[in-house]
């Protein structure tokens, strides 16, 4: 760091690196988007670790995510209170998980954590109807929204509840050659 | 007294067990020690066992946040403990003492003979410590003493029972927990939890590894296993900063990703093919100018010096025409860049390094490097490829959940792939409505039918337009008076056909009507045709030449023989000659070299020229001309260009194909290319960035990575065909180049081998050299392949059978709910360990029960409690 101001000291940047998928350069840059989002909040000296949360309406204008359909269900799964409030840790586990390297397993459950929109646990038709619409902007009408809802659950449900468990969802997406490569945000 | 019974009795059998073990029982203080030392194995046992047991409730603790865990985990220690010491040790001082019976356990290990007590000893005297310095405190409250003791009593029991093997229990235990944590140290940034979480559980195992690990030796061999165990720890750090020094060296990062949020990952895969390939090349490059080029530079002789690096006399006058330079004839001919410049010497300069060897050596080395990094990349990527697509029955539950690519990030890009999104949906639909349309068929395979007859017409005609071309120019080259047209006609030509037939081909797969995907394969496919068509016709013209060029070489070499034989027969000696006026023959490597590098920067110059006209000015035109244009220009007609991924690709893969066969006649080929791949990234970057909209129907190319692999190793393979023939079987050029006088090019390693290997070494090679060797080590490497063949078959077999196997479980119980209830509960707790979210929103102040099918028998309330625990903590 020579003679800049230390942003974290080595033990920190040790211990993210060892819990995440990232680089001592890239947790750096981390940070530094992190603080581009409110400068006024978030301090340069991390080696205290402040307490400091980033409001959502912050985050989703970052330009890997304000694009994204479900950016608000990405920062809300993230946070650590529910709300979208990110915590540096959040925000660096937030890319760490999207990131190219984490595993398919670990981005399976978060993907579906993103898509369970009322959180129960479980992707029920209205998960599905609002996952849909924001795919598609709204573009279908209502009978083809229902018949694309009612096709997928009729594959991926294995069970025959009528909504996917998280079994259900990992054995779907577990096959998909597409989703590895599409669910990651590179940073 | 009550109190006193046990605690006799305890003496006895402490007395004994003592002497079990083979310690030295002395009387006094004695007897409190070894309760204490009961207790504390017990204790360290009952620690041992509460901490795993609150290790393992955190995992099942679903909504457990990190501080909130660490405090579970603490509070629940104690209480396991209490049933091995009830005692007042705090928390805190457990570290402390074990800290102690450490150092303690060393000044045991001298004491004692054998290994296996050493620690048993160890912990006994931790006891005696301990318990001497609390024995005061201990004595004033009976009562406590009471319930200590019978506690005391029943782990003594227990080490009774366990006899000696306690101490090995509790090391293993130790070792076990120390595995244990170091494998949470390893995978922790798998788990999906919090991040603080996970920072507080990483300390804590990198707290308990760093204090017990050292301890787990034993005896002579502690010193070397904590010796072993900083190295571990000092490499794992040195792998840890090279790994950050590596990344931190792989360049384009962030242009790359600009490129990708921009156009998509399928745009993005051509700048990453771009980078590879440059990676790759830089290390020709380093391998053809360390070992040829710069040794010829620094040690060999200069120009000047002998006629094959000299100007000939009749070219001297235009040598330095900027025309002639551009041609690559003059100086540029007479250079480090080609073939012909370097000299016969066995050895040059100071260091007598083997030039002719070094050159042959890394003509061939550049393939077998290029075979092995491109095959590995086609390996690590056939790796990654991970989910079998082929399977389509999650149609929609696929476009649902993974059609969005996360990368995006520009508004356009996004709604387009929006609108693809829609589309491909709404495809699907049509598609399950009406599954076919018959009519259709029978007209589209018409139509692509027809489509495959008018390209293989265009194909076929392009080659023989290069053929006519060719021959033409072969021609042309016994005439002076030439135009500039038509001394660069073949370039030209070659030129306009690769920037005319792509979009022709473009044009006419529109009748096939495929998806975008594998309409891009399709192009790809026929791009590489004509490329490669292209290519071999120009090379076989170019061996016509080639053999007429030998043959005037023989006309050559007899001229000097009558020459030489004329100056015998005289008995005059030589008069000097400048090396300028020197007769030399025609040197075909040399001429090679150039026709390969003139393709290349023609190559150049037409890929560079199309991006700023086709791109750069249209884009501009469109741009500006669209305030006083009658109609809209950026929305109709010309609008702005898409980046025309197959046509960069292929241009990209055959160039590397022109430098793998131009490489070993012109080495300076290779340090061009370099060039060329570093402009190109800049530039192209720069276009993409600046004039390209996103393609209308946003793709993603997945997997086809691997196809661009496959198309590089098909050319290297049909590249590496034309050089090894010349090196194999043509003679090299009599007077120039570091074969010359050489029957053969691989004459050269035959040489080296007689001269300056020992002469066992010679007879080995020529024993190895012989068919009767060769044939049988060739169809030895048959039979491995073979071999290895029919075993990967089987293991793909099994894997099959295991696939099938896996979802036959999943599929068998498909409306009955128990089977897989009881896996989607197991695997909803990981989930849920992941969801810390127990805000009061919606379903969650659901009570636990009835939510979920048949939830395991002591899963369920672990969730339960963790769910109703309410708000995090802060």
């Amino acid at each position: 760091m020579g003679n800049k101001q230390t942003t974290f000291t080595d033990e920190q940047l040790e211990a993210f690196q060892d819990c995440t998928f990232f680089t001592r350069k890239e947790i750096l840059r981390l940070h530094g988007r992190y603080r581009e989002l409110a400068p006024h909040l978030v301090p340069l000296d991390y080696t205290n670790n402040p307490d400091i949360r980033v409001p959502p309406t912050l985050i989703v204008t970052m330009p890997e995510f304000k694009e994204n359909p479900f950016r608000d269900r990405i920062v809300e799964t993230f946070s650590e209170d529910g709300n979208g409030n990110l915590s540096f840790n959040d925000f660096v586990d937030m890319f760490s998980a999207l990131c190219e390297t984490s595993p398919r397993e670990l981005k399976t459950i978060y993907a579906f954590k993103i898509y369970d929109f009322n959180r129960d646990n479980f992707i029920c038709k209205e998960d599905l109807k609002k996952t849909l619409n924001k795919l598609t902007k709204g573009e279908l009408t209502p009978e083809e929204v229902t018949l694309v809802c009612n096709k997928s659950m009729e594959e991926a449900d294995l069970d025959g509840d009528s909504k996917l468990s998280f079994s259900d969802f990992e054995n779907m997406v577990s096959k998909a050659p597409d989703f590895l490569s599409n669910f990651h945000v590179r940073i | 007294m009550i109190i006193l019974q046990p605690s006799n009795y305890n003496d006895a059998k402490c007395n004994v067990f003592c002497v079990f073990l083979g310690h030295h029982v002395d009387d006094g203080p004695q007897r409190r020690p070894n309760r204490r030392q009961g207790a504390g194995r017990g204790g360290a046992k009952g620690r041992g066992r509460g901490k795993k047991a609150a290790s393992e409730d955190e995992d099942e603790d679903d909504e457990d946040e990190a501080p909130r865990g660490r405090r579970v985990a603490n509070k629940k220690k104690p209480t396991k403990k209490r049933g091995g010491d009830e005692e007042d040790d705090s928390e805190d001082e457990a570290p402390k003492r074990k800290k102690k019976g450490a150092a303690n356990r060393k000044r045991g290990g001298k004491a004692q003979e054998s290994d296996e007590e050493d620690s048993d000893v160890g912990k006994g005297r931790k006891g005696k410590k301990g318990g001497g310095k609390k024995g005061g405190k201990e004595a004033e409250d009976t009562k406590d003493l009471n319930k200590w003791k019978s506690n005391q009593w029943l782990s003594y029991e227990k080490s009774l029972f366990l006899g000696e093997s306690s101490g090995d229990l509790f090391g293993f235990l130790l070792l076990e927990e120390v595995e244990e944590k170091k494998k949470l140290i390893a995978t922790i940034r798998n788990k999906p939890w919090r991040m603080k979480r996970r920072l507080l559980d990483l300390k804590e195992a990198q707290e308990f590894v760093d204090k017990f690990e050292g301890a787990l030796g034993k005896g002579k061999g502690r010193k070397w296993f904590a010796y072993k165990v900083m190295m571990k720890k000092k490499w794992i750090k040195f792998q840890r900063d090279f790994e950050n020094f590596r990344t931190a060296c792989i360049p384009w990062e962030r242009k790359i990703k600009d490129v990708e949020s921009h156009f998509g990952s399928s745009v993005a895969s051509y700048f990453i093919f771009l980078r590879w390939m440059y990676g790759m090349n830089l290390v020709l490059f380093g391998f053809t100018f360390g070992l040829v080029v710069i040794p010829e530079v620094l040690m060999g002789l200069p120009y000047g010096s002998i006629p094959r690096k000299t100007v000939p006399r009749a070219e001297q006058d235009t040598a330095q025409d900027y025309s002639v330079l551009m041609d690559f004839n003059g100086y540029c001919k007479y250079s480090v860049l080609f073939y012909g410049y370097y000299n016969d010497q066995r050895t040059i300069g100071l260091l007598k390094f083997r030039l002719p060897l070094s050159y042959l050596m890394v003509g061939i080395g550049t393939f077998g490097y290029s075979l092995m990094v491109v095959i590995r990349t086609m390996a690590k990527n056939a790796d990654v490829g991970g989910g079998d697509g082929d399977e389509s029955e999650f149609t929609f539950a696929w476009k649902m959940f993974t059609s969005w690519d996360y990368l995006i990030g520009n508004s356009e890009t996004a709604d387009n792939k929006y609108a693809s999104i829609t589309t491909s949906f709404k495809e699907s639909i049509v598609d399950e409505q009406e599954n076919q349309k018959d009519e259709n068929i029978h007209l589209r395979r018409f139509l692509r039918v027809l489509a495959n007859f008018f390209i293989t017409c265009s194909l076929g005609g392009s080659g023989y337009l290069i053929y006519f071309v060719v021959k033409r120019s072969q021609e042309f080259a016994n005439r002076t008076d030439l135009s500039w047209y038509e001394k660069n006609e073949l370039e030209i030509i070659m030129s306009l056909l690769g920037l005319v037939c792509p979009p022709l081909f473009e044009t006419i797969a529109e009748l096939e009507d495929y998806h975008p995907r594998i309409a891009l394969k399709w192009q790809l496919g026929r791009i590489f045709a004509l490329f490669l068509g292209n290519l071999y016709t120009f090379l076989f013209a170019l061996f016509d030449e080639v053999n007429t060029k030998v043959q005037q070489k023989e006309i050559i070499t007899r001229y000097y023989a009558n020459y030489t034989l004329l100056l015998n027969g005289t008995g005059a000696t030589p008069p000097p000659m400048s090396p300028a006026d020197v007769i030399r023959g025609p040197c075909w490597e040399t001429a090679v070299g150039i026709e390969f590098v003139k393709l290349t920067v023609s190559d150049i110059q037409v890929s560079y020229l199309t991006i700023l006209i086709g791109d750069f000015a249209r884009a501009v035109i469109v741009r500006f001309l669209n305030y006083c244009w009658c109609w809209d220009l950026e929305a109709g007609f010309p609008s702005y260009g898409e980046f025309d991924i197959s046509g960069n690709v292929l241009g990209l893969v055959f160039n590397q194909g022109m430098i793998w066969m131009g490489a070993f006649y012109a080495p300076g080929l290779v340090g061009i290319n370099v060039l060329r791949l570093l402009s190109s990234m800049y530039y192209q970057c720069w276009a993409v960035m600046a004039t390209n909209v996103p393609h209308e129907r946003v793709f993603k190319a997945s997997k086809s990575n691997n196809f661009y692999m496959g198309l590089l190793l098909l050319i290297l393979f049909l590249s590496l065909l034309p050089v090894v023939y010349t090196i194999m079987t043509l003679p090299p050029s009599f007077d120039c180049g570091p074969f010359s006088g050489k029957a053969k090019m691989f004459d050269v390693i035959m040489e080296t081998i007689d001269l300056d290997l020992p002469a066992f070494l010679g007879t080995l090679f020529s024993y190895a050299a012989n068919p009767g060797l060769i044939i049988p080590a060739v169809l030895l490497m048959v039979l491995a392949i073979y071999y290895l063949n029919s075993v990967s078959e089987a293991y793909q077999n099994a894997n099959m059978e295991l696939k099938k196997k896996m979802q036959m479980p999943e599929s068998k119980p498909t409306k009955t709910k128990p089977g897989t209830a009881s896996k989607g509960v197991n695997l909803e707790r990981d989930v849920a360990l992941a969801s810390p979210n127990p805000n009061g929103r919606g379903p969650v102040s659901r009570p636990p029960g009835p939510r979920g099918p048949a939830p395991m028998p002591g899963d369920g309330p672990g969730r339960g409690r963790g769910r109703g625990r309410g708000a995090p903590p802060r």
